[in-house]
């Protein structure tokens, strides 16, 4: 059953991040990345009622989270893993992109830390317009990997 | 990874991006690390390559900031600035932020919470966007460094693209 085509990516994700928003939604697809499941089967670790399972499970759908399997008795719901996927990169390549950033503060967190418990016996503290008596931070070459993805 | 810290990013509820991060320093260090120009040149600098010319700060609810970055190979600039709704030194901002070429509609606004405990801090950024759309929109392309990093490693791509056409 592929729908992707159906929505810009962007359309897609914003279903795909709202249906991920709900613990119990997350819970189903954690146990559906073990195999698929019939809606019986999926209602049975949760203390609710299977409409009400359903009704995530459409949420999921709709996102294209999960799909259904063939056979027609049981209707198996399946991971669908791209969409997931997609949701995922976007966040990691954010992270990536602040990891770069923090790196460079951490460095800078430690120098400031190191010069002021050297040259005053201070634990912390930085006043406005005194860091030029500090060793500067080399701002050219960031120290850790850089945020390409 | 030196004093590298537990680091979160999640997309929450419908319009927010929550940033959490610990680093290994006093909450008041990490506050003026954020808020005074001469520090934040040294670190918010975007992705290898670019660096940040102008870093102004009034720092008071009401007033403004405003950072311009530039890739220093082909001075291609991109400012954003804002304004301060909260300062609570040394532990909560809460400002306005727009891109001066915004690719999502609106002001987004950036509220910073700092704890310590033990000598270590967290950072709890919370971004909060006028629409679920612009949210994700910012997450599929992070703070417009994204596009620009994209544009420059084309930049660096298609040279070696045109030499293998000639030497081919």
């Amino acid at each position: 059953m592929e729908q992707y085509g159906y929505a810009g990516s962007g359309v897609r994700l914003d279903a795909t991040f709202a249906a991920l928003a709900d613990s119990t939604r997350r819970a189903i697809l954690a146990r559906l990345a073990k195999g698929e499941a019939s809606v019986t089967d999926l209602a049975e670790p949760f203390a609710m009622s299977q409409p009400a399972i359903s009704k995530h499970l459409k949420v999921l759908e709709r996102a294209g989270l999960i799909s259904r399997g063939r056979d027609a008795q049981r209707r198996p719901r399946r991971l669908e893993a791209r969409p997931l996927r997609e949701a995922t990169q976007w966040l990691e390549n954010y992270r990536q992109f602040w990891e770069a950033q923090f790196q460079r503060l951490d460095a800078l967190l430690h120098d400031l830390q190191t010069s002021a418990g050297k040259k005053r016996g201070r634990r912390a503290g930085v006043k406005a317009g005194s860091s030029r008596a500090r060793r500067p931070v080399r701002n050219d070459k960031p120290l850790l990997m850089t945020s390409d993805s | 990874m030196k004093n590298s810290g537990p680091f979160n990013i999640t997309a929450h509820g419908d319009r927010e991006i929550v940033v959490t991060r610990v680093f290994d320093a006093p909450r008041r260090l990490v506050f003026d690390a954020y808020t005074q120009p001469e520090l934040l040149k040294k670190w918010l600098l975007g992705p290898d390559g670019w660096s940040m010319p102008v870093c102004e700060i009034d720092l008071r609810a009401g007033g403004k900031y405003r950072y311009v970055w530039r890739n220093d190979s082909n001075g291609r600039e991109m400012g954003m600035g804002g304004v301060y709704r909260e300062v609570v030194a040394p532990e909560r901002i809460v400002a306005t932020e727009v891109f001066d070429e915004a690719w999502y509609p609106g002001e987004a606004v950036d509220t910073i919470v700092l704890t310590e405990r033990d000598g270590k801090t967290t950072l709890t950024q919370t971004i909060l966007y006028n629409s679920r759309e612009t949210r994700d929109a910012v997450l599929k392309s992070p703070m417009q460094y994204g596009m620009a990093m994209s544009y420059d490693r084309l930049e660096k791509f298609l040279p070696s693209v045109g030499r293998e056409a000639i030497s081919a």
